[in-house]
């Protein structure tokens, strides 16, 4: 019980290291598809155990929020490394591809998902930013896998942006500190425990100034406004196992963390603060993102605006500050990380059939790939809200967890703007399903190994809908955690 | 030491870091740029070891030594074969000029001492009067990467902002804690070097590493 934490970091790290000395074969590809299996099995073995206490092994903390990213890092980063392998023998068939480069790939995934682990896990502020920022480090030569012009764009914009950001939040968590070492002596002064012990006695002129400066800086790496133009670009020139990973992870790890920070400002400066902040975020990523996808021409791009579409819904939710509508934002996290991964996983065929993402160039799917197109459209009914899938309840716990705290004026804004983004995926989504195909449009080949990371994430999402089983009472409990003290 | 010779040195070494900052948004020269950040990274390390001094703290000695390694010498090598391989002398065309530039300077350390009254307000020790000049540093390094288009003089205003961060971090906490601080020095270093590989290959894509280059992918 105690060892699962641990485990769960170190398979990623084992995997590591083992796809540097072999290289991206059969060896490493295995202990790169077990890593995930650990983490995710990890997760689902802790969630009886953490319902309401938690597991601490030295500098690392198991609690109900960390048991449920287990959960969302595992599943989301099986179904990226199972699809890594077809994605990446294609590119080598197609001689786009060294064994060096697949070498570099598999480490920088593994490395990837051990950073994520470590931060869900840190029992401390100041251990968790070191590893979001190791995340941006990782996944700069991702991002650049592909050599082109608009890859390295990409990148660049991605690494000084997220660097900044996460600077941001350094100088937040600095004088966090400093407000928890004149609150009185302690030696674990950045730990979540202490922090949230004594956060009465922290100066609010100092916190409040940290508050802001935290909120900015998690919020580049979630892809709130107004740090969120990396977003876009790095989730569309990433490898798709890539963006998937990104999108449904990194992006959920960052929003977690920065709701960790909440519930210490909340108990600190009482939950008007953040409040007032998550909403203005949320609402301008929302209004950004709605806009954007209207007009969206290229499909990595349209999914990448989608993701910046529900985070700013999920950071509107969490400001209600209550249980309800907070572990209906962890429901959130977790669907739209399978339903992201399988729409980027099949973006990945797309794009690696036809050189291209633009939807002029791959419409008229339904013709050519009955399979994939079948994904495409379950994907879509679950990114716009559809019942029975998990989104859809996601949204009505969402939505009812802001009319109990008043916040109605916010949640119609929301909604209005909400509809707007689904209106233009479902039409951007029947051009591509249903528009006419180009005459020399290349086929489209799924291997059995492919086929079953959709239709398995897919399961997943409708699952998720319908029953969330033994983990409904950790989503509960996480979002007690997080939102009780308020 | 006694108390005002503490005081004094710990002033002079943020004004240095201040003054720096200030080089910095004045000059255009890419190399004289990286050589201030140089200096810059000294009077940086001044502060922990005149804090560790002050209060015979021998691991705050020994971060001193670690961050001054780290950020007036191995960094500014790293932005030296930056400039060594592209062969770019000069930022040519800022957003905006040095009149302007100094007088948005002048705006911004006001600005700081503005935010910074909460801290102050806190404990008011010399090292902590001296933090809104920290401050001070961590906007102009923003400024700096907003108003330069040489991807160089972009990493050099990162890394402006980032030594302002180290600062405040040393002037009000004399440091956060060491596996923090380690983490915090590795990820920095990562950062430098990821951002040195793709300035080499950024140049190769486009030739220069002038970001208004970078126009490829918009919406």
């Amino acid at each position: 019980m105690r060892s699962l934490p641990v485990l769960a970091l170190a398979a990623p790290l084992l995997a590591a290291l083992v796809v540097a000395a072999v290289g991206w074969r059969r060896a490493g590809i295995a202990a790169s598809l077990a890593a995930p299996v650990a983490i995710l099995g990890s997760g689902l073995s802790l969630t009886s155990g953490v319902r309401d206490g938690m597991a601490r092994i030295g500098p690392l903390r198991a609690d109900a929020l960390a048991v449920v990213m287990l959960v969302v890092i595992g599943s989301v980063g099986l179904l990226a490394t199972a699809a890594s392998v077809g994605y990446l023998r294609r590119e080598q068939d197609a001689g786009h591809l060294q064994p060096r480069q697949a070498r570099r790939y598999g480490v920088l995934v593994d490395l990837f998902l051990a950073a994520m682990t470590l931060a869900v896990l840190a029992d401390n502020l100041g251990v968790m930013w070191v590893a979001i920022e190791a995340t941006t480090v990782l996944t700069a030569f991702l991002v650049g896998h592909h050599h082109t012009r608009a890859a390295l764009e990409a990148t660049w914009k991605y690494v000084i942006i997220c660097s900044v950001g996460i600077a941001l939040a350094f100088l937040g968590t600095v004088l966090l500190y400093f407000a928890a070492l004149h609150a009185g002596p302690t030696h674990d002064a950045l730990g979540f425990e202490t922090l949230l012990r004594r956060a009465a006695l922290l100066d609010p002129g100092v916190t409040r100034l940290a508050a802001v400066l935290l909120l900015l800086g998690y919020g580049t790496k979630v892809g709130l406004a107004p740090f969120h133009t990396w977003l876009a670009d790095a989730h569309s020139q990433a490898p798709a196992p890539v963006s998937a990973l990104m999108s449904g992870v990194l992006l959920a790890v960052a929003l977690t963390s920065l709701l960790r920070v909440k519930a210490i400002i909340d108990a600190a400066l009482g939950a008007g603060f953040m409040r007032v902040g998550l909403l203005s975020v949320g609402l301008a990523t929302l209004v950004v993102a709605a806009g954007l996808l209207v007009a969206q021409r290229d499909l990595k791009r349209l999914l990448a605006y989608s993701s910046m579409e529900q985070m700013a819904f999920a950071a509107i939710a969490a400001s209600a500050t209550n249980p309800l509508a907070t572990s209906a934002v962890l429901l959130l996290l977790m669907v739209h990380g399978l339903a992201k991964a399988v729409m980027f996983i099949g973006s990945g065929h797309l794009q690696q059939a036809h050189r291209s993402t633009t939807i002029a160039a791959i419409r008229g799917l339904i013709a050519r790939s009955p399979v994939l197109a079948a994904a495409a459209t379950i994907g879509l009914c679950v990114l716009v809200g559809l019942p029975p899938f998990g989104i859809f309840a996601a949204e009505i716990g969402a939505a009812r967890g802001l009319a109990d705290a008043g916040l109605t004026w916010p949640l119609g804004i929301a909604l209005l703007f909400i509809l707007i983004a689904v209106a233009a995926l479902a039409s951007r989504g029947g051009t591509i399903l249903f528009g006419e195909p180009d005459v020399e449009a290349p086929p489209i080949q799924l291997g059995r190994l492919d086929l079953s990371v959709l239709v398995v994430g897919l399961a997943g999402c409708l699952l998720l809908g319908l029953a969330t089983g033994p983990l409904s009472q950790v989503l509960a409990s996480a979002g007690r955690l997080l939102a009780g003290a308020a | 030491m006694t108390n005002p010779t503490y005081t004094a040195l710990l002033q002079l070494a943020v004004s240095g870091l201040l003054l720096c900052a200030v080089l910095v948004v004045w000059r255009r020269e890419l190399r004289a740029l990286v050589r201030l950040l140089a200096v810059q990274g000294l009077a940086l390390a001044a502060i922990p070891a005149i804090r560790g001094w002050h209060t015979r703290d021998w691991t705050l000695l020994a971060v001193a030594v670690g961050v001054g390694a780290l950020r007036s010498a191995a960094l500014p090598s790293l932005l030296r074969r930056v400039l060594r391989d592209a062969g770019e002398a000069r930022e040519t065309e800022p957003l905006v000029n040095t009149t302007a530039s100094m007088l948005a300077m002048a705006a911004l350390t006001v600005l700081a001492y503005a935010v910074a009254r909460p801290v102050v307000a806190l404990d008011p020790t010399p090292a902590t009067r001296a933090t809104p000049a920290a401050l001070a540093v961590i906007l102009t390094g923003i400024f700096v990467l907003i108003s330069r288009r040489r991807a160089l003089s972009q990493v050099i205003g990162f890394l402006l902002m980032d030594n302002g961060i180290a600062a405040v971090a040393f002037l009000t906490t004399a440091g956060v804690p060491l596996v923090v601080e380690l983490g915090a020095s590795l990820d920095l270093l990562f950062v430098v070097l990821v951002l040195q590989v793709l300035a080499g290959r950024l140049r190769l894509a486009f030739g220069t590493a002038d970001l208004d280059e970078l126009r490829e992918l918009h919406d």
